[in-house]
């Protein structure tokens, strides 16, 4: 009895997954979901699980069922390749990752070899908020598909703004000590140099990633060094907690970031009380005049508590799906060829492109601030009232920087 | 540079007081019991929970009373029916079932309230800026931080010194079987001890909760700093656990405010080296490596005066 027993209990869960995989799409989201990075990967895994409901009710993609595993990588590099293997032993063919640039180089690096040692069972990794440019340069790979602006894109997006506002003076460059952080300051330096020789870099600090608790020290020393501007690619808890501490110190400067509209970022925004005095650099905003990405903010927003903070997430499902369309398969590597030059209309309208050379994918970027609102905002943050406002938008010709990449294609 | 020391010093002295306040819960328990509790830092997460939670219904004030009564009684419960069972094994099982408990606690946590941060609020008789230096605010809140950990010090030290607990407690550091041959319920001043000692690890938290963060992963960030402190200080010793929180709060805290680097002492590295291992070292500044301090310090300590800064015992 017991042996069979046994036996049920291993061959069940077989059969069970050969039965599943032949319905669905598996897609591994593999994110911190515990730890400082928990609040935004939580986010992100419901957004992904909206995506894919979204994609179900229209008959999933090739006549199969998408399907989200979540997996948690606890924003850590080595923790993510234990989790991806988990996730391809269970039959999962795509990846998709976001949070933190030391993960997703891993990752990068760890599909790539797997593909090399394992044809025929190609696994496809998909890139939605990982921007440290390394990955569609120098460490560029066939099975990498970025979906977010890389940090160069963005850094120039923000500078060219910034160049046309006669108030920045003296600049504090406050980031994570991590890949990323390291190339916002250096780009961040290299470009204001370029662009507004006149602008004093009168700081440049990088802090631990997502280990502080009290930016009160941090505070006093962008405080102390005159700064009138200060620019960021905090996310997470990491700019939730920088802007409780200048709340609470009384800092009144302009603040140029990444990802202010991330979790915990507007709240702290609105306590802080800076009115329009926070722009963020990125690929949309709720408050677009886009009737079909308002309809889409309305829905996700009556299902959850949060607004979408990942159009490119959007435009990485749908595009996924067109691609399958097009390949009329779901074998990765025909999928990825679909991918390579595809155009695309993006979430927030405009032309986006995934770039053949480099897997980069290339749209529309605003600049926008948050604040109180007028009519043409209808949407606020975090219950807090106060809303995103344009401020510049960025076509997507405009956004195309060279890339080094030289790309093995299999 | 005057401007960056007084307010480098400020900053340094609330973030030891916050320091102290988590750790002096520790410290009792540690000179009672004999237990290094790994899920001290996980009740210190549980008064700030249990005190969003009360302040939502009853307001803030009331939370302030009520979370550390909670918290301690919960502490009070698993000193009597899981350590008391758990130190019959010896200390590694009870260093195990600490640990254990924190992980209990971290889970419990995010099933209840989940992973992102919660909306604790200073209350609004609070939120107002104290004063001002250097047109840098000092919040009211923050101030009340400082009053509180002066408080609990000074209660906990007359406590400690002139009354007959405190004697049982001083008594126990040093001959634990010999109090309980004299005929004192060791057993219910273990219980108590326990409670009080969580209860004070939630005071932290109802206080910490509304001025840093309140989110499930609060207790994996102050935790491995807590036991420096304790280490630091002297284990079991109220005043070096004192003297220790404000110590490590001024390094953190100044390092932080220093630029200072290798590169900057010595001039830059050759070029020859530019592209090695050793301009990365060479070029860190002293801001970079601040939050590791502490950890440096809790090594040198343990190299040079094992017993701590003001501890009596070798352990």
């Amino acid at each position: 009895m017991r042996k069979l027993m046994m036996a049920a209990a291993m061959a069940l869960p077989m059969f069970g997954g050969a039965a599943m995989a032949q319905e669905t799409l598996k897609i591994g989201y593999i994110d911190p979901l515990s730890g400082g990075g928990a609040s935004v990967g939580e986010v992100g895994l419901k957004t992904f699980q909206f995506l894919a409901e979204e994609v179900n009710a229209k008959g999933g993609i090739q006549g199969k069922k998408v399907e989200i595993v979540p997996l948690d990588n606890k924003t850590n590099p080595q923790e993510s390749l234990i989790q991806a293997q988990k996730a391809i032993d269970a039959g999962v063919r795509f990846l998709t990752q976001g949070n933190g640039s030391s993960v997703a180089g891993a990752l990068s690096d760890f599909v790539t070899k797997y593909n090399e040692r394992n044809p025929g069972k190609e696994v496809l990794y998909f890139n939605y908020a990982a921007v440290d440019p390394v990955l569609t340069n120098a460490k560029c790979s066939f099975w990498h598909f970025r979906w977010d602006a890389n940090s160069d894109i963005k850094m120039e997006a923000l500078t060219n703004y910034m160049k046309t506002v006669p108030a920045i003076k003296n600049v504090y460059l406050i980031n994570q000590d991590y890949s990323f952080g390291e190339s916002v300051r250096t780009t961040a330096k290299a470009m204001l140099a370029a662009k507004r020789p006149d602008i004093k870099i009168v700081g440049d600090e990088l802090h631990p990633l997502l280990k502080i608790t009290d930016f009160a020290p941090y505070i006093a020393k962008i405080k102390a060094s005159g700064a009138d501007t200060v620019v960021t690619g905090n996310w997470g808890q990491d700019f939730a907690l920088l802007l409780k501490a200048s709340a609470d110190a009384g800092l009144k400067v302009n603040w140029y970031t990444y990802y202010a509209g991330g979790t915990g970022g507007p709240t702290a925004i609105k306590q802080a009380n800076l009115n329009h005095q926070v722009f963020q650099v990125g690929e949309g905003i709720p408050n677009l005049d886009h009737p079909s990405s308002q309809e889409f903010e309305k829905a996700i927003r009556a299902k959850y508590d949060f607004s979408l903070f990942y159009p490119r997430a959007v435009n990485e499902m749908r595009m996924l799906a067109a691609a399958a369309d097009k390949a009329k398969s779901i074998d990765p590597v025909k999928v990825a060829q679909a991918l390579e030059g595809m155009e695309f209309e993006v979430f927030d309208g405009g032309k986006g492109v995934m770039r053949k050379d480099d897997h980069q994918f290339f749209q529309p970027i605003y600049i926008s601030s948050l604040g109180e609102r007028t009519e043409k905002e209808p949407f606020d943050e975090e219950k807090t009232g106060w809303g995103w406002k344009l401020v510049a938008k960025i076509d997507t010709p405009a956004t195309e920087l060279p890339t080094t990449c030289k790309m093995d294609r299999p | 540079m005057l401007e960056l020391i007084v307010i480098s010093t400020l900053n340094g002295v609330l973030f030891g007081m916050l320091l102290f306040l988590m750790a002096s819960g520790l410290t009792v328990i540690f000179s009672m019991l004999g237990v290094l509790n790994f899920a001290h830092a996980s009740f210190y997460m549980l008064g700030a929970f249990f005190g969003f939670q009360i302040s939502r219904w009853l307001g803030f004030w009331p939370a302030l009373l009520i979370a550390p009564l909670l918290a301690g009684a919960i502490g009070a419960g698993v000193e009597r029916y899981g350590l008391r069972r758990v130190h019959r094994n010896g200390h590694v099982a009870e260093l195990l079932f600490t640990f254990g408990l924190a992980f209990v606690i971290e889970e419990v946590v995010q099933i209840i309230w989940g992973k992102s941060p919660v909306d604790f609020r200073v209350p609004a008789l609070l939120d107002f800026p104290a004063f001002t230096i250097f047109s840098t605010n000092y919040p009211a809140y923050k101030m009340f931080m400082l009053l509180v950990s002066i408080a609990i010090f000074i209660g906990l030290l007359i406590v400690l010194k002139k009354t007959r607990i405190g004697l049982i407690v001083q008594a126990a550091l040093t001959h634990p079987h010999m109090v309980g041959h004299l005929g004192h319920n060791v057993g219910r001043i273990f219980m108590l001890v326990f409670g009080v000692g969580t209860a004070l690890a939630a005071v932290a938290g109802v206080i910490a909760g509304p001025a840093l963060v309140t989110q499930s992963n609060m207790a994996g960030l102050l935790g491995p700093i807590l036991f420096v402190v304790v280490v630091v200080g002297g284990l079991g010793s109220l005043p070096g656990a004192f003297v220790a929180s404000l110590l490590i709060g001024l390094v953190q805290t100044f390092a932080v405010s220093m630029n200072g680097s290798l590169s900057g002492a010595f001039g830059p590295l050759s070029p020859a080296y530019a592209s090695t291992w050793l301009a990365d070292i060479w070029g860190v500044t002293v801001a970079q490596i601040a939050p590791i301090m502490p950890y440096v310090l809790l090594v040198l300590i343990l190299i040079l005066r094992p017993m701590g800064l003001l501890g009596t015992r070798d352990t």
